[in-house]
């Protein structure tokens, strides 16, 4: 099988391309701990409620200006909602689902992750500027689906 | 034994001339017409769906209570995703065998009708339980919410009758292959064992899960394990993405270089993307699921980087197709750098719409490869970012390409011919599709970026100013959906014309012939069972641990939900 020199080329650029953006994220993701939420702990779904942490969900300071924020996402809504933050908090977002599949997204910033009945979700965010901020769900979970929102303010 | 051989190389030959002389056998015409017939009702049925989609979400259309958007969007999905594709590439690629492998054996033939059948039963069903209300689960169905049970009987038809029309075409080419001993198989078939062989090993994820969640679905099985659904459902739902892909470059390699005056580019290098997105298909799954729980992040980077490795043969496409149209463009007669990109036929249909399908794949393969890069997704996953990507890779790559097939294989099949008035009705689809899907897809990837949220219908989130500031982008959409029916009743239009109205006549089924200075083609090209082996070894080395971690160290299963 022959192969044109310029194809040679052009096929070379092409893994190139490939494999340089793979290097890159790659070693953001696991020199930097920016892997993508993966949770691996587990929950039964049916007994969420009288789960710790999930018994107590809420905004929890944990040290100088850093936070948890304890969460269960239910059809069609967010516990706790409308959170408030101060300016440079970083927060660590614990949830889980007690029905459907659920998304957690938080337009503006990268915080998205699926929220998937079974498993706990943890994800971490510093939020630098103020302002309000918009939480939806991002995975279709029913009639009320596009009603599934909350705000988090930042002061 | 030196006459068995010739006298069997004699039939053979004879036939093919018979083949030859008569054009196209009617009986297998047939059933590829009722397969494109079927492809392209569903296309019109969804179109419309997805018109009424559009409206709604830019706020422009109030859908009343008996036809919920999400009932829409679920159908829209299923007749687009699921029936218009598959029906339109088993069509076509049964008119190829018919064509290039002397005629449908009189057996394959009669399993293609049972397959039409089991298929149309299983779209019965699957429709039924839609309309009825009973499954706004889209059709990604992703558990534990529960559609009726029916919903999965017609999945379940839907599988089998694919299977039916994947050991057809086994059977054709095996066939072929007894009597053609020390012959290569014709690239057009060689291209369609490619696709069934992806179309039949790439539907067993999906058909494990469906089995799995039947008796859920009945109530016979209290809880189900939610992450392994998934993943079982985007280990077939990313290959058939490419199953489409791949059917659609089977045009450009093949009837393109012919429409244009050109010649086959290289039959091995052809022959090689074909093996390499089989080997590569299946194991690309999880760049779906790249913020799932439940999937440690190695093995999702892994997933990536085999998804990506699909770039590489679609940059060989890439590179073979500008060969084709400037060796085509310099033998007649063009000068300069660029000069042959001038001559190409722009206003013949035939050419244009494939070739605004290439053109779309660069912008979607670059999409898509940023898309899918491990937390790079993470910014996108599940916003109108990733709509508006498989609007411009399947709303146009896929759909020009098939359209494009149209204007040839429709009047091929009925012998008619395809009219100057119809080949102007089809470039101003073209160009209406064209426009649609860029203004269409555009916005959304803009507003996806912003974070508006795919599969939502209308909703500014209480007037949250972050929500309201999506809105021009979402009435943008609504401009490139209404566009966009149009060019879909345009299409109709013309398959119906080329099945019925146009005059009557020979089409040629366009096969691009080989240089006259081309290599001989390697012989383990041929060596499928070698392909398949090492497909199944990538599958393995993708799957095993991540399935087996996820059924022997599962979390307590969860009850179903009926949601909407």
């Amino acid at each position: 099988m022959k192969i044109h020199r310029m194809e040679e080329i052009w096929l070379i650029f092409g893994v190139a391309i490939i494999v340089i953006s793979m290097a890159i994220t790659g070693y953001q993701a696991f020199a930097f701990d920016m892997e993508p939420p993966s949770g691996t702990e587990h929950i039964d779904p049916q007994k969420v409620d009288e789960t710790a942490p999930f018994d107590n969900p809420g905004v929890f300071k944990t040290g100088d200006n850093t936070y948890e924020v304890v969460m269960t996402l239910q059809v069609f809504s967010f516990t706790p909602n409308e959170i408030e933050l101060p300016k440079g908090a970083e927060v660590t977002f614990i949830m889980t689902s007690k029905d459907v599949v659920h998304g957690f997204q938080v337009a503006g910033t990268n915080l998205n992750a699926m929220i998937v009945p079974g498993y706990v979700q943890r994800i971490t965010q510093t939020f630098d500027e103020p302002g309000e901020y918009l939480v939806l769900c991002n995975e279709y979970c029913g009639a009320g689906h596009q009603a599934m929102a909350t705000t988090i303010t930042v002061k | 034994m030196a006459t068995i051989t010739e006298g069997v190389m004699q039939k053979a030959s004879v036939k093919d001339k018979v083949t030859k002389l008569l054009g196209v056998n009617s009986l297998d015409a047939r059933l590829s017409l009722v397969f494109i017939g079927i492809a392209f009702i569903a296309f019109l049925l969804g179109g419309i769906l997805g018109l009424l989609q559009g409206l709604n979400r830019a706020g422009l259309l109030e859908l009343p209570a008996w036809l919920n958007y999400y009932q829409v969007l679920t159908a829209h999905g299923v007749l687009l995703v699921l029936v218009f594709s598959t029906t339109f590439t088993i069509g076509y690629f049964y008119a190829a065998l018919s064509h290039t492998l002397g005629g449908l054996l009189p057996k394959v033939r009669k399993m293609g009708w049972v397959a039409l059948g089991l298929m149309v039963i299983g779209v019965v069903f699957v429709a039924t339980t839609i309309i009825r209300g009973n499954a706004s689960v889209m059709y990604t169905f992703y558990p534990p919410m529960q559609a009726s049970p029916w919903f999965y009987v017609g999945l379940v038809f839907l599988v089998i009758g694919i299977w039916v029309t994947a050991f057809g075409a086994f059977i054709n080419v095996a066939h072929w292959r007894k009597n053609h001993r020390g012959e290569h198989l014709p690239l057009l078939a060689y291209f369609a064992t490619g696709v069934f062989v992806l179309l039949f090993f790439g539907s067993f994820g999906v058909t494990a899960e469906v089995l799995y969640i039947l008796p859920w679905a009945f109530g016979w099985t209290d809880t189900i394990n939610v992450i392994l659904t998934r993943t079982l459902f985007w280990s077939f739902g990313h290959t058939l993405v490419n199953i489409w892909y791949l059917t659609a470059v089977s045009t450009w390699y093949i009837a393109i270089p012919k429409l244009i005056g050109g010649k086959l580019f290289s039959d091995s290098l052809a022959r090689l993307v074909v093996i390499l997105l089989v080997i590569l298909n299946i194991t690309g799954g999880f760049h779906h699921q790249i913020i799932d729980p439940g999937i440690t992040p190695q093995i999702k980077f892994m997933h990536v980087f085999m998804s990506l490795a699909i770039g590489f043969p679609s940059m060989m496409t890439a590179f073979a197709m500008f060969a084709v149209f400037e060796r085509a463009g310099r033998k007649k007669g063009a000068k300069g750098l660029l000069g042959w990109f001038k001559v190409l036929p722009w206003g013949d249909v035939r050419f244009l719409a494939p070739m605004i399908a290439m053109i779309s794949f660069i912008p979607a393969g670059a999409g898509g490869i940023a898309q899918t890069n491990f937390q790079l997704n993470q910014v996108v996953h599940n916003t109108m970012y990733i709509v508006g990507h498989f609007h411009l890779t399947l709303g146009v790559s896929v759909v020009m390409s098939f359209c494009g097939a149209v204007y040839w294989l429709v009047p091929h099949l009925t012998k008619r011919v395809l009219t100057p008035a119809m080949n102007k009705i089809g470039v101003a689809q073209t160009i209406i599709w064209t426009l649609g899907m860029t203004l269409m897809s555009g916005a959304m990837h803009w507003v996806g970026l912003q974070g508006s949220p795919r599969r939502t219908s209308y909703t500014t989130y209480g007037d949250n100013a972050t929500a309201l500031g999506w809105d021009p982008y979402l009435f943008l959409l609504a401009i490139g959906g209404t566009l966009l029916i149009i060019g879909c009743i345009l299409m109709f239009y013309i398959v119906f014309n080329l099945m019925f109205l146009a005059p009557k006549g020979e089409t040629e089924f366009p096969i691009a012939e080989p240089e006259e200075d081309a290599l001989p083609t390697p012989k383990w090209t041929e060596r499928w069972t070698m392909i398949i082996v090492l497909m199944l070894a990538v599958v393995a080395m993708a799957y095993v641990i991540p399935l087996v971690d996820m059924i022997f160290n599962a979390p307590p299963g969860s009850p179903p939900f009926r949601t909407w």
